[in-house]
């Protein structure tokens, strides 16, 4: 983005490193930039509602909402309204400071992570070159904000339902980190772009399929970053049927509403890093775009206005099917218990995390000398998982005609 | 084992503190007198011929007007021998106490707990006799035939006025209050032609 | 506490007070939660005193009452025929059963034959209803556990018995259907095809039910190997029914007591074996109930080949007033086990005393004793285990 303003301004005739005004315009900018990032994240949140009610109803054999506007798509402004025009409800005996403070520290650790998320070929506010090292380290601010909130709602259930999401989020950053520190080893650099830059448009080029440690901390990662969002299966701090709802109990109105932007938003974020990081990201098919020789900056004119666009809509697929993946998950699965949740996490996931990475570093090795390897494991890889694909979805369609069902995407809307 | 049999197993082990089995108006039963009915339950569990392992029921009766008293009825069942038998005991009305059975079979924990509660049968050695259904503070036994209902409790009353008297009563507050309004506006109008 | 205890001399002054419980428990300086009375998972208005230090209870003490409605005293009042809608009320899931628990006791005090076709109507009704039961406990148990989409299932199969259950008797959930010497409706015209229909359609949902839920592993982690309840122990707390029958214990009322022309249908009665964890635990009892709708299926096609043309109410007096001092009591097999009526004539036109003795009030008991070491979450999956309604436990 840098680049970007520093071009804009020369633009106008000035040059960025003497003129006297280049902060100024960096400060209004990023501003603009920061509130279009956070307008996207809230109306992402926002649709997601939708999309996961009209999704679970399906699931459930029901319809969803489907007044409010054409299948109901208003419904989620229409919720987003009522709860700004709710009254702004605080316990007496709340400790009251922190009970107003506590989303926002949720929203701020969940907002910040967009700064350096890849949209597109261009699309990133900030490319830093320590990418997912800030994007690991601003999520951590989620955990203090719902501390906060259990806490400060002087309620024996609040309390309970934040100190197993807190118990939770902080255990499973581990294998979360050590997983996504994967692609980075093989991609060198921790920056997202880099590591986009490193796989390729397609499938069998994609980290996923590198080696068989690399398809492990896809799951590994995805696993736990349903944990870090508290979702089904592991949604414990917010256990509807034993807690009513954990942590955000007490909240009404606009706060409350903070709480489930930065849970639906969070489907986006741990999609999108786990589509950056093992699916390949923005890149687009015969378009490869590697470190050294990028085929979409040698475009130019609508072309490369297309290519562009393309690289977003690349994204955004992968992106919207993860976060499909991530409500199917939420509808279908039961709830892990507290304990079963910590024993995955530290007897399984994080000794398979460590051990997947001291194997990449082996395998790097092993390719390095004999590069023929690497492509045969992944040509492997790939044809095993579309296998394995293939046959959920044989089954899958058997078991629907077992039962006398049919698909029918044409009524209920 | 019939009903006969298992009688005349606990009568043999009793004594006299059983008495005979009843006529059967519908079920058979006998009647153990109160303080043998820890020892005679222990035996009916125990005994490996009628092996009670089950206490089905434990209801207590508030007698009949003809003879008042109130009647502790036990119901038994043997899953392994697969028969039944009837206990009842026979309590004054007045201080209707009796030794607790929970020691013999853990379900008599609650089902003593509510007959403690509604009908004010006292059982002795029982670990945890409170009130069950009914909040702690409640007063009386309500399922005792002389019970008298309070009017309220804590000041929420247990009655309302019939909504058809309510209908009447708004009714007449509404002609008065048109009554004293016509009257006020009666009473002003002439003041009204005076100023004029 | 739990010790022994003398009585005082007068009956008035109670033992122990809840606050008194509360005070001991904060004493010791352990959490005090209260589950309850509202809460989405404790199927029904029932409170729990939690006493926990974090995630592992020390104990969980149930408090109960919340929904006691004086039932008995209304059966001295309102006649034998008027308390049969309140019978409903007993268990308002299972109301079929309780209608014909009442039934049965009082046909028995007074003599009254039901004709065959009646029995073969109360059957039929009943065994509907067993299934909507199971439908119930399952689907709610699995949302407790915290998959919620069975449970959506479970109520849509609902839908098609409770339509068909009103177009028997006109009601979807308090029927007042089984009267004293019969069944207030006969089976209208073409109710055989429509309950067969369904039945073809539901046995096939079963199976997508089974692999949806029963086998999945995370279920299954949760519910293995908890709170298991030894055969002696579920005697001697008197648990009744899929409770009864999961810890090993082979009893069901309509075999091994029968009544009504349960003689004459063929059923298998599910016990539990431990399939996947310890016999006795949470998913026997879960298991139970859902091969038991399997079997209702069975009972069900028997009974609407058997069914002949006949009455479907007996002859009864005018009033019905029978002498003083007449008793009886009725066990049926109900969708929660076995439930006993024990009602006491007393020569007027009401019983003198009507006792229900039901399965959610035992099973109640027993909560205490086994929540003692157990997380949060196994409570929640424990109660669920047990299937309780609140208006069981209350009356």
């Amino acid at each position: 983005m840098q680049a970007f303003i520093d071009s804009l301004i020369k633009g106008w005739g000035f040059d960025p490193a003497v003129w006297p005004y280049t902060q100024f315009v960096y400060l209004a900018l990023m501003g603009l930039f920061a509130f279009a990032v956070i307008n996207f994240a809230a109306i992402t949140a926002g649709i997601f509602s939708w999309a996961e009610r009209r999704v679970a109803g399906r699931m459930q054999s029901r319809v969803g909402p489907n007044r409010a506007g054409p299948g109901g798509f208003l419904q989620w402004i229409a919720d987003a309204v009522k709860l700004l025009t709710k009254e702004d409800l605080v316990p007496t005996e709340a400790d009251n400071f922190l009970f107003r403070i506590a989303p926002y520290f949720m929203m701020v650790g969940f907002c910040c992570v967009f700064v350096a998320l890849p949209f597109s070929h261009s699309l990133i506010i900030a490319d830093m070159n320590v990418g997912i090292f800030y994007i690991l380290a601003v999520t951590a601010l989620i955990v203090v904000g719902i501390i906060m909130s259990g806490w400060s709602s002087n309620s024996k259930w609040s309390l309970f339902g934040a100190i197993r999401s807190a118990a939770q989020i902080i255990s499973y950053e581990i294998p979360a980190g050590m997983a996504l520190m994967i692609p980075v080893l093989l991609a060198g650099t921790l920056s997202t772009q880099g590591i986009i830059k490193g796989q390729g448009p397609w499938p069998w080029q994609w980290y996923i399929f590198d080696n068989p440690a690399a398809f492990a901390a896809f799951f590994i990662y995805f696993i736990s970053a349903l944990a870090e969002g508290n979702r089904t299966p592991f949604d414990l701090p917010e256990a509807e049927s034993e807690l009513v709802s954990g942590y955000n109990t007490e909240y009404s109105g606009m706060r409350f509403s903070y709480f489930f932007l930065v849970e639906w938003g969070n489907m986006w974020v741990m999609s999108a890093l786990a589509v950056t990081m093992f699916l390949g990201g923005w890149q687009v098919p015969f378009l490869d775009v590697t470190q050294s020789a990028d085929k979409i900056a040698a475009l130019s004119g609508g072309v490369r206005l297309l290519a562009e666009f393309a690289s977003l809509g690349i994204f955004v697929l992968k992106t919207l099917t993860l976060v499909f993946v991530v409500m199917w998950l939420r509808w279908t699965l039961p709830r892990i218990r507290v304990d079963q949740m910590m024993n995955m996490c530290w007897k399984y996931l994080v000794p398979m995390s460590f051990v997947g990475a001291l194997f990449v570093a082996g395998w790097m090795l092993i390719v390095h000398s004999v590069p023929v390897l690497g492509l045969i494991m992944r040509v492997l890889l790939f044809v095993g998982a579309s296998l394995v694909v293939g046959r959920f979805a044989q089954t899958t369609l058997r078991n629907i005609r077992a039962t006398g069902d049919k698909f029918d995407f044409t009524s209920n809307w | 084992m019939t009903f006969e049999e298992i009688h005349s197993a606990l009568a043999a082990k009793l004594g006299d503190r059983v008495g005979p089995l009843q006529a059967a108006r519908k079920d058979a039963y006998c009647v153990v007198r109160a303080d043998a009915i820890v020892e005679a339950c222990r035996f009916l569990k125990t005994d490996p011929a009628t092996a009670f392992d089950c206490l089905q029921n434990l209801s207590a009766v508030d007698g009949f007007k003809a003879a008042p008293m109130i009647k502790v009825v036990y119901h038994l069942y043997s899953y392994s021998k697969r028969h039944t038998f009837i206990l009842k005991v026979e309590l004054d009305r007045a201080t209707p106490v009796i030794d607790s059975v929970e020691s013999v079979w853990k379900a008599a924990d609650w089902l003593e707990r509510e007959q403690y509660d509604l009908l004010g049968v006292v059982f002795t050695n029982h670990p945890d006799l409170r009130r069950i259904m009914l909040p702690d503070d409640w007063v009386g036994h309500p399922l005792l035939k002389d019970y008298k209902e309070p009017g309220d409790y804590h000041n929420i009353s247990h009655t309302r006025e019939s909504p058809l008297d309510g209908f009447v009563r708004m009714d007449e507050l509404k002609k008065k209050i048109a009554a004293e309004k016509a009257a006020e506006t009666a009473a002003s109008a002439p003041k009204k032609e005076l100023l004029q | 506490m739990s010790e022994a205890r003398r009585a005082p001399e007068t009956p008035t002054m109670v033992m122990t007070t809840n606050k008194e419980i509360l005070k001991r428990i904060e004493y010791t300086g352990d959490m005090l939660l209260n589950m309850g009375p509202q809460h989405p998972s404790t199927h029904g208005v029932i409170n729990f005193l939690v006493q926990t230090d974090g995630e592992v209870m020390k104990r969980a003490i149930p408090e109960v009452g919340y929904l006691h409605r004086s039932l008995e005293k209304i059966a001295e009042k309102v006649g034998y025929n008027g308390f049969m809608p309140y019978t409903d009320r007993v268990d308002y899931i299972a109301a079929m059963f309780a209608n014909q628990g009442y039934a049965m006791a009082v046909e028995k005090i007074l003599d009254i034959k039901v004709p065959k076709r009646a029995e073969y109507c109360r059957v039929i009704a009943v065994e509907l209803n067993r299934i909507s039961s199971h439908l119930i406990a399952a689907g709610t148990m699995a949302m407790d556990i915290g998959a919620v989409t069975p449970f959506p299932y479970a109520l849509r199969e609902r839908e098609f018995i409770n339509d068909l259950l009103e177009e028997l008797c006109g009601a979807r959930l308090t029927y007042n259907y089984l009267r004293i010497g019969g069944v207030a409706f006969d089976l209208p015209d073409g109710y055989t095809e429509k309950v067969s229909g369904f039945l073809d359609h539901f046995e096939k949902i079963l199976v997508e039910f089974d692999r949806l839920l029963t086998f999945n592993e995370i279920f299954v982690q949760r519910l293995a190997h908890l709170a298991v309840i030894p055969a002696e122990m579920a005697i001697d707390y008197c648990l009744v029914g899929p409770n009864l029958r999961a810890s090993g214990v082979d009893f069901d009322v309509r075999r091994d007591i029968p009544y009504s022309v349960y003689p004459e249908l063929q059923f298998d009665v599910p016990l539990g074996k431990g399939l996947v964890g310890t016999p006795g635990d949470c998913w026997d009892r879960f298991y139970c109930r859902v091969e038991e709708m399997k079997q209702s299926c069975r009972i069900l096609r028997q009974a609407l080949a058997q069914i002949q043309p006949g009455e479907t109410m007996a002859k009864l007096p005018r009033k019905l007033k029978p002498e003083e001092g007449l008793e009886a009591y009725s066990r049926i097999e109900s969708a929660r086990g076995d439930m006993m009526y024990y009602v006491v004539a007393g020569g007027g036109e009401s019983a003198w005393r009507c006792k229900v003795r039901t399965g959610s009030f035992t099973a109640m008991g027993i909560i205490d004793i086994l929540s003692r070491g157990l997380m949060v979450a196994d409570l929640v999956a424990l109660i669920a285990s047990f299937d309780v309604v609140a208006p069981e436990i209350d009356r």
